[in-house]
């Protein structure tokens, strides 16, 4: 569906995508996680057909976007990080309307229209205007508008950035339904549970490359150790990180908690409490993508 | 949580549309905002254009009816006859500022519509020309409107001011495809647009000839007259209307104008295909 090679993103002197390659497959849900200013969004952008490449090849659906852009966009449907919906128009104007952007008849537009609401949830709120709706139903109409031409890859830039957990897991479990239905899915998230929930296989970019590649496992697998130790000390007995390093593969300091990598985090509890070292608290939990993505930006998540 | 199944249906495979059918697509979108949301405009838009009819073409016209030499400045036609044609001209170059300015930065940067447009076939430039081609018959239809207005009060000295519409309306769009561009450059939260009211829109409708002849202006400000496209709108619509007027002196204004929509169109298109596709 997608497939890039030295892919390369310029604004004049800032290089924001620095040569990357890429490979979606039909029916997969693909995954682009990273801090902000990893160069996700250029990298969505250009896929989406609405900014040039500055060099390096890009196919999608099988098409040049910078010749056949519009007949690209034709079979893609766009969830952008920002709602750009018509909020003085009604939620089926808005579904209608766009159906119409792609030339599609007007009865069918009219049909999907009916079709997409049920599915977004949204008849009972069908001919109020978008303005008052909540944040989650804007989100809502906004991925259900990207469905409207029956998309063959659809690209979601942060879908659920700043919806509560309700919001966020019904559309989860909508995406997750698409993705049943066999629909190539291409997300950008830095939410690491819902690119662990979502995603068959992802990127780790940062500073414009691709860092890390693969499925949530084998990304956990690979970059980081089966369990985490996590603790909070007191600030008077905080200990250094070289202490508790002798307790773990791996310590990473986090100004409230320390977290030791370690295959076996109760051996790693009971090593420290004999050693002397009293945290408030410690919790042993597996490990997870934000593991692997401290491990890989080496830093916690810039929001 | 039950789940709905959704019908693969499509009956249609999705194709870019055709260059003008996207144009004409663009258009579509606007008409069906504006059947919604037209009570909040219809007010600016005639009502204020009748007031200037009211104030200068009745109110003023009065007080100048009696004076000796008066008639001998509009051609021997009563003031608001005179006054009419030119007001539709005014009435369109006003709306296509308004209509240019807010909601094409908007359309950017507010509500992003256009970035909502860009993601489907639609191109920058089937997007800018979709929405000048709308303003442009939007502009005819309140000009229609205004048109009516006039005839009732006895400003519609023949047939001709059909005409005066219809060089109205691309005085209109000669003024609305340059500020246009101006928008789609402009990064700001459109502070700019007030200078551009104040300083050019402004001025353009008080000493383009629209209330009195550019003849009565001090000699030196006279080739500032020219540069107005308002001042070739108002000949034009009055050449229509009244039947005076060359046909050098029509073909001149007519190049004006048609010259300075093109230029504007080809900036609209440069600046929206590159804002929208960075």
């Amino acid at each position: 569906m997608v497939q890039a090679r030295d892919l390369r993103k310029r604004f004049g002197a800032f290089e924001a995508v620095r040569g990357i390659d890429v490979d979606v497959a039909q029916g997969e849900v693909f995954g682009f996680l990273g801090p902000n200013g990893a160069g996700k969004s250029s990298t969505m952008r250009m896929i989406a057909c609405v900014s040039p490449r500055t060099s390096g090849s890009l196919q999608v659906l099988g098409m040049d976007p910078d010749r056949d852009g519009p007949r690209i966009r034709a079979r893609l449907g766009v969830v952008p990080q920002l709602d750009n919906l018509d909020t003085e128009l009604s939620v089926r104007e808005n579904l209608e309307i766009y159906g119409r952007y792609f030339g599609l008849p007007r009865r069918h537009v009219r049909a999907k229209a009916a079709e997409l609401l049920e599915f977004a949830r949204l008849t009972e709120r069908a001919e109020d205007r978008v303005e008052p709706l909540s944040g989650g139903m804007k989100r809502r109409l906004t991925i259900a508008r990207s469905l409207v031409n029956d998309p063959d890859l659809l690209l979601l830039d942060e879908p659920t950035t700043g919806l509560d957990p309700q919001a966020r897991h019904l559309l989860w479990e909508r995406l997750y339904q698409l993705k049943r239905e066999g629909v190539t899915q291409i997300i950008t998230t830095h939410y690491m549970d819902e690119a662990e929930q979502l995603c068959d296989r992802l990127v780790v970019m940062d500073g414009g490359v691709i860092v890390a590649e693969g499925s949530p496992a084998e990304l956990i697998e690979r970059w980081s150790t089966r369990e985490v130790l996590e603790l909070r000390f007191a600030p008077a007995d905080r200990p250094g990180a070289a202490d508790l390093e002798r307790h773990a593969e791996r310590v990473e300091m986090l100004p409230d908690r320390a977290l030791l990598y370690t295959a076996d985090g109760e051996r790693s509890q009971a090593a420290l409490h004999s050693a002397g070292l009293r945290p408030l608290s410690a919790l042993v939990r597996r490990s997870t993508l934000e593991d692997v993505f401290l491990r890989l930006t080496g830093r916690t998540l810039v929001d | 949580m039950a789940v709905e199944e959704r019908a693969p249906a499509r009956a249609t495979p999705a194709a870019a549309p055709r260059w003008v059918h996207g144009v004409l697509l663009v258009v579509e979108s606007f008409w069906r905002w504006y059947r919604r949301n037209w009570r909040a405009t219809a007010v600016s838009s005639v009502l204020q254009p009748l007031l200037f009819l009211l104030a200068f073409g009745l109110g003023f016209g009065s007080l100048i009816a009696t004076r000796p030499g008066a008639e001998a400045a509009t051609g021997g036609v009563p003031y608001l006859v005179w006054l009419a044609p030119a007001l539709l001209a005014m009435s369109t170059v006003q709306s296509a500022a308004f209509e240019m300015t807010y909601p094409v930065l908007s359309g950017f940067k507010w509500q992003r519509v256009y970035l909502g447009m860009a993601a489907t076939p639609l191109t920058g430039a089937q997007i800018a020309l979709g929405h000048l081609v709308w303003v442009a018959a939007k502009m005819t239809l309140t000009g229609a409107v205004y048109l009516v207005l006039i005839a009732v009060f006895g400003g519609a000295a023949s047939i001709g001011v059909l005409g005066s519409l219809g060089a109205a309306v691309l005085t209109g769009a000669a003024v609305a495809a340059p500020v246009m561009a101006f928008s789609a450059s402009r990064e700001d939260e459109g502070a700019a647009f007030n200078a551009l009211f104040r300083f050019v829109v402004l001025p353009m409708t008080l000493f383009s000839g629209t209330f009195f002849p550019v003849a009565a202006l001090p000699a030196w400000v006279q080739p500032l007259a020219w540069i107005s496209p308002l001042w070739h709108g108002t000949e034009l619509a009055r050449a229509a209307a009244l039947g005076t007027g060359t046909a050098g002196a029509v073909l001149g204004n007519l190049t004006y104008l048609l010259a300075l929509l093109a230029v504007g169109v080809w900036l609209s298109v440069r600046l929206f295909t590159r804002r929208l596709a960075p």
